[in-house]
């Protein structure tokens, strides 16, 4: 299966994979493989791969979840988590989509789209897809499988 | 017409059908649970909810409440929950009941067995519910478990918190038809209908409803002419 995000122009993490530690990314962005830790993508969308198992704290435009996620999802436009996706966290977001046989635990807050704001303050300039290891014994770890 | 389709009918039978009631009954038996038979192709009927039209009546007014739904998170529910301006919350009750038990009878008498079931399924913070949506997920338990269950969602509601659940009354049978409810609007569900599962474990007569629901302020239900109760309690 080949989530239309994992086309060209976006950045991907394939399934042998494992990332541990923090993600921000100024581009669409494909897991299919581990990550744990968070994922922020400004401004863009996220998609967990069928194989994707994700153990973060999401933050992102746009989510289609086909994969596993564990943790708080905070998708400003919409979520859209798919048939054989798992889902356990609280959701955030101004529109959600679900399919039947996803299985869901957690809240839902509806919140309103926010008109976008030009930033009084640059932001923080994250290299687009890239992993932050995080404190005690976190880092990149080996590939899986 | 398919044997589970004339069982669908004459389970849910349209607008119109029920009475208010709140008189016990007798006991009856505790039949053992065969395996859930997934996998039947879906059929879909839409009936009028004297019960659901109750329990959001009573929030009727309000927003900003913590609603859970035990069936599994729908499109339908979803939308029509968080429209009210609602926070709505998923459990799938049945998968994770079906994950920690399986076909297991005995292991639902279990205490440590129970415990780690309600820490997967109804691990919540105390009065944290204005709404539970329980459905008929509440009938397919023995009644160790289910008094458990009972006590611990009586925990999490808040108080003058409603909880609305279904059960089917004197069936006998060995197995039933389960179902996802969708919610249509304020009186209207539409329940589909995705296999079999192992019969209710015990009978839902008047008096044991009273019992398991004893700690309750008040209890009411709806009786169909169909004999399916649709209980509202309130904490």
């Amino acid at each position: 299966m080949e989530p239309e995000s994992s086309r060209g122009g976006s950045a991907s993490i394939g399934k042998a994979v494992k990332i541990v530690g923090q993600i921000f990314s100024r581009e669409d962005l494909f897991v299919d493989g581990d990550v744990e830790g968070t994922i922020e993508l400004v401004d863009h969308k996220l998609t967990i791969g069928p194989n994707g198992k994700v153990h973060a704290g999401v933050k992102a435009r746009e989510v289609v979840a086909l994969g596993v996620i564990q943790g708080n999802v905070d998708a400003s436009e919409r979520i859209d988590i798919r048939k054989d996706a798992k889902l356990v966290g609280d959701i955030k977001t101004a529109r959600i989509v679900i399919e039947d046989g996803a299985y869901f635990k957690g809240s839902i807050d509806i919140v309103k789209s926010e008109p976008k704001v030009t930033p009084s303050q640059p932001r923080p300039q994250p290299a687009a897809a890239v992993a932050t290891p995080v404190a005690a014994g976190a880092g990149v770890s080996d590939a899986k499988h | 017409m398919s044997l589970l389709s004339n069982r669908l009918k004459g389970f849910w039978r349209g607008p119109g059908s029920s009475v208010e009631a709140a008189s016990p009954a007798n006991g009856g038996g505790v039949p053992q649970r065969p395996a859930p038979r997934p996998g039947r192709k879906e059929e879909l009927e839409v009936r009028q909810s004297r019960g659901l039209e109750q329990f959001f009546g009573s929030f009727r007014g309000q927003a900003g409440l913590s609603i859970l739904d035990l069936g599994g998170a729908s499109q339908e529910n979803i939308n029509f929950i968080t429209s009210l301006g609602h926070k709505f919350y998923s459990e799938d009750f049945l998968r994770i009941f079906q994950e920690t038990f399986g076909d297991d009878v005995a292991d639902q008498s279990n205490p440590g067995r129970i415990d780690y079931f309600l820490r997967q399924s109804l691990e919540y913070t105390d009065e944290q519910f204005d709404g539970v949506l329980a459905w008929d997920v509440l009938e397919y338990m023995e009644p160790a478990l289910l008094s458990a269950t009972a006590d611990r969602l009586l925990r999490v509601m808040k108080p003058q918190g409603y909880l609305l659940a279904f059960f089917r009354s004197d069936d006998r049978e060995k197995t039933a038809p389960y179902y996802i409810f969708r919610i249509q609007d304020l009186r209207t569900l539409q329940i589909s209908q995705h296999g079999e599962r192992a019969l209710p474990s015990q009978l839902f007569n008047n008096r044991r409803l009273e019992k398991l629901f004893q700690k309750f302020q008040t209890f009411k239900f709806f009786l169909t002419r169909d004999r399916l109760r649709e209980v509202i309690v309130r904490k």
